[in-house]
C-alpha cells in the first residue's frame, strides 16, 4: 500500500495534483481494490482529502449529468445515406495486400543494401592506412569515388531511378489535372 | 428505426449488401460524432459536413473494421482524423484558450446570460457554456470520456496516445472546467461546488 504524507508538502502543487489524480481515478472507478480501500480511508479520516473529494465529485456529477450531446440537423440522416448511395464499400485492406509482395520488396531492398555496402567496402584500400593519427585508421581520399561514379552499373542504376522518377511525376501530374478537370466540370 | 440488432450484426449486414441498414448506425451515432466535430469546427455547416464525411469515410472502409475495438472508438478515430484533415485543409477557426475569440464567446455567453435574467441559468447552460470555453482537445476529451462512453484505454486508441497521458489530460481538462464554471459562473458555482 503507498505511503502517503498526510500534512501538504512544500510543492503544495504537487501534492495537491497528486492528490486531485488519485481522487478522479477512485471517482472514475480506476483504482485498484488497494488503492481504493486506501482513498476510501483517506477520506473518511483526513479533512483535506474529503473536502476535496466532494469538490472533485460535485464537478464529476455536474459534467456527468448535464453534459449535452448537439444534434445535426433533421436531414443529416438521409444526406449520409444519399451520399453514400454513390459509393461502394472497398474491399479490406488485407484482401489485396499481398503479404508476399511486402516481404519480397523488403527483401530487393535490404539485398540491394547490402550489395552497395559490400560493393564499397571491397573498394576501400585497406592497406593504406592513415599516417595522420586520424583515429579512422584508413585513409579516406584513398577511396576512389570515380570508382562508385564511373563504371557501368551505376550509370544504369541511376538511369533507371531517373526513368522511375519521371514515371511518379508524370503519374502524379495527370492524376493533378484528371482532379483539376474533374473539379472544372 | 430500431432493428434491435447490435453494432457487429449492423456491420455484417451491411457488407453483405443490406446498405440501408447503414442508417441505423448513422442514428444511433450521429450526435456523438456531430458533437466532436462541432469542437473543431465554429460554425454547424462545417460541423454536419465533417460529420457527413465521417460516416461516408466509415462506410466506404466497414470492410476493414475487423472487431477488435468498439464500433465506436473506430469511428471516433475517424472522426478525429477526418477533423485535423479538414482543419488543414480549409484553416478554419479553431477554438483555443490563446484565441481572444474565445474571450469574445465567453463575453457573449455572459452577456447573453445576463440579458436573459440570471435566474434563467441553470447547471446544464453552466456546463455546456463553459465546455465551449475549452480548447478543443480539453472539450474533446471530456466528451468522449462522459458522453462517447470511450474508456481511457480506448481514448487512448483514438487519440493516439498513451492511456496515462489520457488520464492526466483528462485529469487537466476537468481542472480547467472547473476553473472556468468559476470564473464565468461564479454565482452557480458557488452553491455548487464550494
Amino acid at each position: 500500500m503507498a505511503i502517503i504524507n498526510y500534512a501538504p508538502l512544500a510543492d503544495g502543487g504537487s501534492f495537491n495534483s497528486d492528490m486531485e489524480l488519485r481522487l478522479w481515478d477512485f471517482i472514475d472507478g480506476n483504482s485498484s481494490a488497494n488503492e481504493k480501500s486506501f482513498i476510501e480511508q483517506l477520506i473518511a479520516t483526513n479533512l483535506q482529502w474529503k473536502t476535496k473529494y466532494e469538490q472533485l465529485l460535485e464537478v464529476h456529477q455536474l459534467i456527468a449529468s448535464n453534459l449535452e450531446l448537439d444534434q445535426p440537423s433533421l436531414r443529416f440522416s438521409r444526406n449520409v445515406m444519399e451520399e453514400i448511395g454513390h459509393y461502394q464499400i472497398a474491399p479490406a485492406a488485407k484482401t489485396y495486400i499481398n503479404k508476399k509482395i511486402i516481404w519480397g520488396i523488403t527483401i530487393f531492398f535490404f539485398t540491394m543494401i547490402l550489395g552497395i555496402l559490400i560493393y564499397g567496402l571491397g573498394q576501400l584500400n585497406w592497406t593504406a592506412t592513415s599516417s595522420s593519427g586520424s583515429i579512422f585508421p584508413y585513409k579516406i581520399p584513398t577511396i576512389e569515388w570515380s570508382k562508385f561514379f564511373n563504371n557501368t552499373y551505376t550509370t544504369v542504376f541511376l538511369m533507371v531511378n531517373t526513368v522511375l522518377g519521371l514515371m511518379l511525376l508524370d503519374m502524379y501530374l495527370g492524376k493533378k489535372k484528371k482532379q483539376w478537370q474533374e473539379k472544372k466540370s | 428505426m430500431n432493428t434491435g440488432l447490435n453494432d457487429s450484426e449492423i456491420i455484417g449486414r451491411v457488407l453483405q449488401g443490406e446498405q440501408q441498414l447503414y442508417a441505423e448506425l448513422v442514428n444511433r451515432y450521429q450526435n456523438f460524432v456531430f458533437t466532436i466535430t462541432l469542437r473543431y469546427a465554429s460554425h454547424r455547416e462545417d460541423a454536419e459536413e465533417i460529420a457527413q464525411d465521417v460516416f461516408v469515410k466509415a462506410y466506404r472502409n466497414l470492410a476493414n473494421f475487423r472487431g477488435d475495438s468498439k464500433f465506436s472508438t473506430w469511428l471516433y478515430t475517424i472522426v478525429n482524423t477526418t477533423c485535423i484533415t479538414f482543419l488543414r485543409k480549409r484553416k478554419l477557426e479553431i477554438h483555443s484558450l490563446d484565441n481572444e475569440k474565445v474571450f469574445e464567446v465567453a463575453d457573449t455567453i455572459d452577456s447573453g446570460f445576463r440579458a436573459n435574467q440570471i435566474e434563467q441559468k441553470s447547471k446544464f447552460q453552466m456546463v455546456n457554456n463553459a465546455i465551449q470555453l475549452l480548447n478543443t482537445d480539453d472539450a474533446k476529451l471530456i466528451t468522449l470520456f462522459y458522453k462517447a462512453e470511450q474508456s481511457l484505454d480506448e481514448i487512448g486508441k483514438i487519440l493516439g496516445i498513451e492511456p496515462n497521458t489520457v488520464k492526466v489530460k483528462l485529469h487537466r481538462a476537468r481542472a480547467k472546467l472547473k476553473e472556468k464554471m468559476e470564473l464565468h459562473f461564479a454565482e452557480e458555482v458557488k452553491d455548487m461546488i464550494d
